[in-house]
């Protein structure tokens, strides 16, 4: 008993310890002073490669414009595995455009890392209030995040009827009926499919694929197939749009699985070649506001690991979700059989 | 004396006597060399990278496993056999389809031939992605709005559907709405060439109608709709944007998709290269089987040019005729567009077009608030008039020298010119991007790019269409021109390109429509800065943004009519024939 207590102690020890090394070996914040200012407004442009729905993203650069004014943001936005490809092939031929980059596949970022594609660069607010979710060497944090829940058409599927749960989804009742996303081309999904593909095995996902299941790309589709009432269930896809679309009067509504729910960390990062790199810093900085971040709530249907930021009325708080655990070193390894699984069950 | 000898004889005299000016020099064979040099670059380079990417593994050893995975891995066979059945019906489809309808366009006095034909034109200048979107938003099975009206109109319950356009099948008849121009042109130009006297002959021999067409006809069009169908088919195996639109959510992959898909992380460029190969050799087989057909029977019309063509008289068919020409129209063009203004235009798709659906927050977001259009557009446009003036230059020096006999070698530049035909735009695509991003030169990332992948892609259009203009301008002519002392550049100067005008001005609005509607070479090859509407447009329908895409969409394709609607009327070009085209 003794003897377990203390292999006990000593691993919560060895716990804390990583921990607060890890939290302690981030690098100095770099404060926005009126010098960073200046040299950004002389460079007069980011360019930001996202893959968070356009919507959002313009409203960020509406937002970033009207503070600093001058400074030009071009919004490029694609699916995170889209994203990831054309950087990829812009390193491959040497090119220098993106400035500040996006994904919601947290492992492209272990990726980047790797080839020292990234600079670190430590924003106040991540400094502050982002140790447990950025790199130790801050290189990214964790800019949004959202959850991948099943969703629902309201004038099609009584609340009661709705399904609650992923083994719900396999019902003969559901089938032909469901969208989804695809984890080739879309980092939410990809992410989610890992996190269910390890909780629930890839045999529910075999099933799933026998449901005659509507395939679309990125996880901000299938809401918007949900809305447009082309299928009445949504097997995944991110939860932001379910929430914008619902409070802008569509018939939508968020289930979250009794099984847990995918849990999706979206880091940013700013490019070592950057071709605006004190535009990138500022642009950065401005992302980690509390501003910026209650306009990724509000605006968005995101959600904040900023704890300066307030949950939205009419949204289920974070905390009061059974969440699914992200991790992003182990899709690095699984990536391949993630998609070659994928590709297997689902035709494509 | 025969043709033959008259111009080796101008040749010889317009050389002895240029040869005390400049020697024994003839800057025309400069001008061969150049061309055949750059042709040979936009066509060789990309395919030998593709080649070698095809037949080493990742460490540059050569291997053959690529070709090993490809004939072995189901994933890779079924794509394959989905592309070839889905371009054999859209080939027949289309080609059953357009026949009919240009011979009443082009033959018959059905009323308002000239609307018809301008319609056609509006479906050419349609890009294929942005009506397989425009056709999502009518025949989605649930939300598609053929489904909402026929489910209002029989009382159905929600989820009974008419069509489903996410299905082989609705592929398969998307693909053939938009092949449809492609096939009707090339039919209706050749019946309006065929001459009324053989067809009068017949009837006055007093053979039935049936008979004449049949007879008569039919077999004078024969090259026409072979050359149609061989068309549709090639175009339909090598698209890229129409199936990526339907295909994926009904869950299977064309070979096109599926190398597209080989793109994505960790890239297999060498297994994409080498299930480009397929698509390659299908499109070379097919071509000489075209020219081994037509090659083995005459087929001159006699007499062809200056002679009447007669218009039969379909009496009250008339109008029939008419109708089943607009009802034809619906497909690829009134119910699209319908689609696309009121996905523009309304808040919620699926209700009504009334006053408090409308909305003007599409537009508004389009041309304000989103970052990308003002520089998509404004590339769009300058690579459309750059790669058209460049193409257009480039195909009519190759389609001279091609022509015109005299040189040696011209049937290897015919062939050059016409070679990037078997080269899906995808496959060139990546045959580029594997090419430009290593040295010496590395182009990838600049516009240069993407002007030598539209110039490459259009090439085989411009080239046929200055091929022909060329063939309808008589060598006697020239050769005068030769005899009395100018040069080979002079006389085409002078003599050959004022009568070539209409060619020209059909050539250079054949690559302007081809850039705005090219997505799948575009797609590889762009970067932010390069970035095109076509790519934006289809960024978008990746995210499901379907008002922004109808807005973009109709300005791409109004942008286009106004722009080759001046090209046509521009005062010194003359008027030509282009804009039935």
């Amino acid at each position: 008993m003794r003897q377990h207590r203390a292999a006990l102690s000593a691993i919560v020890a060895a716990i804390s310890a990583f921990f607060a090394c890890g939290a302690s070996a981030l690098p100095q914040a770099t404060p926005v002073t009126p010098d960073l200012v200046e040299a950004a407004r002389k460079e007069g442009k980011i360019s930001f490669y996202t893959s968070v729905d356009v919507e959002v993203a313009e409203k960020v650069a509406a937002a970033f414009k009207a503070k600093y004014p001058g400074i030009d943001v071009l919004v490029e936005r694609a699916g995170s595995e889209r994203v990831f490809q054309r950087v990829e092939q812009e390193r491959l031929a040497n090119i220098r455009n993106a400035d500040v980059v996006n994904s919601s596949d947290a492992a492209h970022y272990i990726i980047w890392k790797r080839e020292g594609l990234l600079a670190p660069y430590v924003p106040e607010d991540v400094a502050a209030y982002y140790r447990n979710d950025a790199d130790p060497e801050g290189y990214y944090a964790t800019w949004r995040a959202t959850l991948s829940p099943i969703g629902y058409n309201t004038k099609y599927i009584k609340a009661g009827e709705a399904p609650k749960s992923f083994a719900d989804l396999l019902s003969p009742k559901w089938k032909g009926m469901m969208v989804k996303g695809h984890p080739g081309y879309s980092g939410t999904i990809l992410t989610a499919t890992f996190e269910i593909s390890r909780d629930l095995g890839w045999d529910y996902l075999q099933k799933l694929a026998q449901q005659k299941v509507m395939q679309v790309q990125s996880s901000t589709e299938p809401p918007k197939k949900l809305a447009l009432g082309e299928r009445p269930i949504m097997a995944d896809g991110n939860e932001y749009n379910l929430f914008t679309l619902k409070e802008s009067g569509q018939p939508v509504d968020v289930i979250y699985p009794a099984e847990g729910t995918p849990f999706i960390a979206s880091p940013s990062a700013v490019m070592a070649k950057a071709p605006h790199p004190n535009a990138a810093r500022l642009f950065q900085s401005f992302l980690f506001t509390p501003q910026t971040q209650q306009l990724l709530i509000d605006a968005g249907g995101l959600r904040s690991l900023h704890p300066k930021t307030q949950e939205h009325a009419g949204r289920t708080p974070l905390k009061d979700i059974k969440l699914m655990r992200d991790d992003p070193a182990a899709v690095v390894d699984k990536v391949d059989e993630i998609k070659a699984n994928y590709a297997k069950y689902f035709g494509t | 004396m025969s043709a033959e000898g008259l111009s080796g004889a101008a040749r010889q005299v317009s050389s002895s006597l240029r040869a005390g000016f400049f020697g024994r020099f003839d800057p025309s064979k400069l001008v061969f060399a150049i061309s055949a040099l750059i042709l040979l670059g936009l066509v060789g380079l990309p395919l030998f990278w593709l080649a070698v990417s095809a037949l080493t593994d990742k460490t540059g050893a050569p291997s053959l496993a690529n070709f090993e995975r490809l004939f072995t891995d189901p994933t890779l066979l079924a794509p394959l056999r989905i592309s070839l059945t889905v371009a054999t019906c859209v080939s027949c489809i289309s080609t059953l389809v357009a026949a009919p309808i240009a011979w009443i366009v082009a033959r018959s006095d059905m009323p308002a031939r000239q609307l018809i034909r301008a319609l056609i034109t509006a479906s050419f200048v349609t890009p294929p992605f942005l009506g397989a979107i425009a056709w999502e938003v009518l025949a989605a099975p649930n939300s598609g709005l053929i489904n909402v009206w026929y489910r209002a109109l029989h009382d159905l319950p929600p989820f009974v559907h008419f069509i489903d356009i996410y299905s082989i099948e609705g592929l398969i008849f998307v693909d053939s709405c938009y092949a449809l121009p492609f096939v009707f042109v090339l039919i209706a130009n050749a019946l309006d060439r065929i001459p009324a006297d053989m067809e009068d002959a017949a009837a006055i021999l007093g053979a039935p109608f049936w008979r004449v067409v049949a007879t008569i006809t039919l077999p004078l069009a024969l090259p026409a709709i072979l050359a149609g169908a061989l068309i549709a088919f090639l175009r339909s195996l090598t698209l890229f944007g129409t199936p990526a639109i339907l295909a994926l959510p009904a869950g299977f992959h064309t070979i096109t998709t599926k190398i597209w898909s080989l793109f994505q992380y960790p890239p297999n460029p060498g297994l994409a290269a080498a299930a480009s190969l397929p698509l390659l050799v299908a499109t070379v087989v097919l071509l000489k089987a075209q020219s081994w057909i037509l090659g083995r029977r005459g087929y001159v019309v006699l007499g062809g040019r200056g002679a009447q063509t007669r218009r039969i008289e379909l009496g009250a068919l008339r109008w029939a005729a008419f109708a089943l020409c607009l009802f034809v129209l619906c497909f690829p063009v009134f119910l699209p567009y319908f689609a696309l203004l009121k996905a523009a235009l309304t808040k919620t798709l699926a209700e009504p077009l009334l006053a408090d659906n409308l909305t003007l927050q599409h537009i508004r977001f389009v041309f304000f608030e989103f970052s990308p259009t003002r520089l998509a557009l404004r590339n769009t446009l300058l690579f459309a008039f750059v790669s058209a003036t460049l193409g257009t230059s480039l195909a009519l020096v190759v389609s001279y020298l091609a022509n015109r006999k005299g040189v040696f070698g011209h049937s290897v530049l015919g062939f050059l010119a016409t070679a990037p035909i078997a080269v899906p735009g995808i496959v060139l695509g990546v045959g580029m991007f594997i090419a430009y991003t290593r040295g010496p030169v590395v182009l990838y990332g600049t516009m240069w790019v993407m002007i030598i992948a539209y110039v490459t892609i259009e090439m085989p259009a411009a080239y046929q269409q200055l091929k022909s203009a060329f063939t309808g301008v008589a060598h006697e002519l020239e050769e005068a021109g030769r005899v009395l002392g100018a040069g080979r550049l002079r006389t085409l100067k002078d003599i050959t390109a004022p009568l070539l005008r209409t060619g020209v001005i059909t050539a250079w609005c054949f690559i302007f429509i081809g850039v705005m509607r090219e997505l799948s070479a575009a797609i590889m090859l762009f970067t932010a800065e390069t970035k095109v509407l076509p790519v934006v447009i289809y960024d978008l329908n990746e995210s499901g943004d379907l008002g922004a895409i109808s807005v973009l969409g109709l300005m791409l394709l109004l942008v286009t009519l106004a722009i080759t609607f001046v090209a046509n009327r521009l005062p010194g070009l003359g008027v030509s024939a282009a804009g039935t085209k």
